[in-house]
């Protein structure tokens, strides 16, 4: 019988985006881990891509073969559904969330076992699927090393491609030595921090895990209607142990993972690599159609998940975002995610789609959303950078003008406030673009908290107008004597 | 209603504007430019995911098989039910096939495993094992530490949408490009997680001599 680690926090009761961005930005590791990790994945994935010179060919047939599978999803849905049943998979389809959850849980149950691996999947996390399966008295284990780190830390991911990215060495060693124990194998006598012996710490508790586990649950990348192949795309082979050693193989996908053709891969396995882990190919890239027999699993079970996607769908201009393949790259050129991190949008999407993605999955177009959901689409300065590198061609700018349109809309008695912040937020957008007017913006509110601040703390502050306004939004730490962008300028200089 | 209907209903409400379905724009390189040898590309990008690549005439295949698990110190080495055993022979290794199927806890007690691939792609440096007889089931080149594939030169295509129109989707895939890797731990590259951590590769070119040893792998790049 495993043991059932202790309920991680959730997304729910993250604060609204300017009070997590402010906490975030107030932890120095944090934004210097962040800064060193979108940086080096951004030059990397520039390389990456300017290596292939019909690059802007690849985007455009992305978008277009995304358009097509949206515009025709409900048919692709269901051949989908039939070539997989005909290869021996079963199909279920969820609502949302609970929905999917349920359905799981069943699923798990009827194998009898308490628990299961898993591969790192955005899917599961957008429905805490592990926090419902450990309701259930079953153990949902993260195979996916920085998943482990996240997991046994107790903690939530900063990003999508490298959801430890806020953690440094010796924390994880750490948090190793403290909790893989009661996990399972515990962290081996004497572990320094050294990446290749934390790596082979992770290797040992999790291949203990792997060679007894019976059940598992995988995201996807891609499912092909035409053919029923799912393709899971990874680097460390954790991935592969999920798809290959379990008799009970559980993904749960987006209904808008789907390509139409076998040949589509053709565009999306040269789109994705280089776009996310700015690399050529992955390691590794499993597909799979249905069952094999004597191979892998035997039993394979396809759940295919709205939970908002279909309201997303009706907005003729919002419905873009639901050609994402989660690649990360508008994350990493993004200037207020680089500052904030990934939990400070409350929600497994973080960075520019998530400002975008997830006040539509919570139904902006249909009802008012909550406050965390509403500021999301502020998150953001407007520089355009995110649709440069977006590999799908989502302009995410265009949505996120879009949806605070629809924010303000909706709540008519707050309109005022909201309209003075999005023009604040646009200036503030503006200087963000420009590396001297911030710097100029960013000293006069050094001098104007000087003068207010206590005890390093802005609290309301008394100043007219907009300014005034705004600061009230927020409780924002004080501004360091030296302000992130001189500390930064510094940093490039070689001078602390 | 069931949970389907509802979907279905809901997806078909909110496309009642009617987007154009879009024709797909396919202005992309499909094939390699024809001054490119693929053999040589696949090479030297293989290398760049740090694995060991070897190119060879087909009489010398078996003793470079032979000097390779020497090399990695491997004793104990696994082959799929259908690879030809004689590649195999002079290696001074106990060769355990996969058939009846090896258990897990046994797979994972090999020291290596050798087996075939079912296609090369030299743009990406990858390989593709599709369960083929010389390729085996996936636990096979999963659970060893070490994974020695041969290829046949006639294997490597130039592009990925060359081995796709090659490869069987009915057929459990397997796309290698390199080893394991994670840069999960502040960004730095740590090779070998959780597949085999060490990967070479041997190419059978039938109509070339055998060729010197290029020189040792480098930083892997991009
Ligand atoms: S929006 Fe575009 S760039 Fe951002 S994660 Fe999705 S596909 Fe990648």
């Amino acid at each position: 019988m495993a043991t059932l680690r202790e309920p991680v926090p959730t997304f729910a009761g993250t604060p609204p985006f300017p009070k997590a961005a402010a906490a975030a930005l107030a932890d120095r590791q944090l934004r210097e881990n962040l800064r060193r990790a979108t940086t080096t994945i951004r030059d990397k994935r520039a390389r990456a891509v300017a290596e292939r010179d019909d690059w802007e060919a690849l985007r455009l047939a992305g978008a277009a073969i995304k358009d097509e599978v949206l515009a025709r999803l409900p048919e692709l849905l269901v051949k989908l559904e039939e070539r997989v049943t005909a290869a021996g998979g079963a199909v279920h389809w969820a609502r949302d969330a609970a929905e999917a959850n349920a359905i799981v849980a069943g699923i798990v149950k009827d194998t009898g076992a308490t628990e299961v691996v898993k591969v790192k999947s955005m899917a599961t996390q957008e429905i805490g699927l592990n926090e419902a399966l450990a309701r259930e008295g079953i153990a949902a284990w993260e195979t996916d090393l920085a998943e482990l780190i996240v997991q046994l830390g107790q903690d939530l991911p900063s990003h999508f491609l490298v959801p430890a990215i806020h953690r440094n060495r010796s924390e994880i060693r750490d948090i190793f030595r403290r909790r893989m124990a009661a996990a399972g194998r515990p962290a081996p006598d004497g572990l320094t921090d050294e990446p290749r012996a934390l790596a082979e710490a992770a290797r040992l508790h999790l291949r203990e895990k792997f060679l007894r586990a019976r059940v598992a649950i995988s995201g996807a990348n891609f499912a092909i209607a035409e053919t029923g192949t799912v393709i899971v795309v990874e680097s460390e082979g954790n991935g592969r142990m999920c798809l290959t050693l379990p008799e009970t193989l559980i993904t749960v996908m987006g209904i808008e993972k789907l390509l139409p053709r076998w040949q589509d891969l053709e565009v999306f396995l040269q789109l994705l690599p280089r776009s996310s882990t700015a690399e050529r190919m992955n390691p590794y890239t499993s597909m799979w159609t249905g069952v094999t027999s004597d191979d892998g699993p035997q039993a394979f079970h396809l759940v295919l998940l709205d939970n908002g996607r279909s309201d997303t769908l009706s907005d003729p201009t919002g419905r873009q975002a639901l050609r994402c393949i989660k690649c990360s790259a508008c994350l990493n050129v993004c200037p207020v995610y680089e500052r904030t991190g990934g939990a400070a949008y409350g929600s497994p999407y973080a960075g520019p789609i998530g400002a975008i993605l997830v006040p539509q999955l919570r139904g902006i177009a249909r009802h008012p959303v909550d406050e965390q959901t509403a500021s999301l689409p502020y998150a953001s300065s407007l520089c355009g950078a995110c649709f440069e590198v977006c590999p799908v061609r989502i302009d995410i700018p265009e949505v996120l003008v879009h949806l605070r349109g629809q924010v303000v809309r909706q709540r008519g008695w707050r309109q005022r406030t909201l309209s003075q912040e999005a023009l604040l937020m646009r200036s503030l957008g503006l200087a963000l673009g420009e590396p001297r007017r911030l710097a100029a913006a960013e000293r006069l509110a050094g001098l104007a908290a000087g003068t207010v601040a206590r005890d390093g703390w802005i609290g309301r502050l008394p100043l007219p107008g907009l300014l005034g306004a705004w600061f009230r939004g927020r409780d924002l730490r004080a501004p360091a004597r030296m302000s992130f962008r001189r500390w930064w300028a510094r940093q490039r200089r070689g001078t602390t | 209603m069931s949970a389907r209907d509802a979907m279905l209903g809901r997806i078909r409400a909110s496309l009642a504007d009617r987007p154009p379905v879009p024709g797909v724009p396919r202005g992309y390189r499909t094939s390699s430019p024809p001054d490119v040898d693929p053999v040589a590309l696949f090479s030297e990008r293989v290398r760049d995911y740090r694995a060991t690549v070897h190119r060879r005439a087909p009489a010398d295949v078996g003793a470079t098989i032979a000097t390779a698990l020497a090399t990695r110190g491997a004793r104990r080495v696994g082959i799929p039910p259908g690879f030809d055993r004689a590649l195999i022979a002079r290696a001074a290794v106990e060769v355990v096939v996969d058939e009846p199927p090896l258990a897990r806890a046994e797979l994972d007690a090999l020291d290596g495993v050798v087996t075939a691939c079912a296609v090369a792609i030299a743009e990406t440096g990858t390989i593709v094992i599709d369960a083929g007889p010389d390729q085996g089931r996936r636990a096979l080149s999963l659970l060893p530490d070490y994974h020695l594939c041969v290829v046949g030169a006639d294997q490597i295509v130039g592009t990925v949408a060359e081995a796709l129109a090659r490869l069987d989707p009915r057929r459990p895939l397997t796309w290698i490009s390199g080893p394991s890797a994670t840069s999960d731990i502040e960004l730095q590259r740590v090779e070998g997680v959780h597949g085999p951590r060490t990967f070479d590769v041997v190419i059978v070119e039938a109509l070339s001599p055998a060729l010197p040893d290029p020189p040792a792998p480098q930083e892997a790049v991009p």
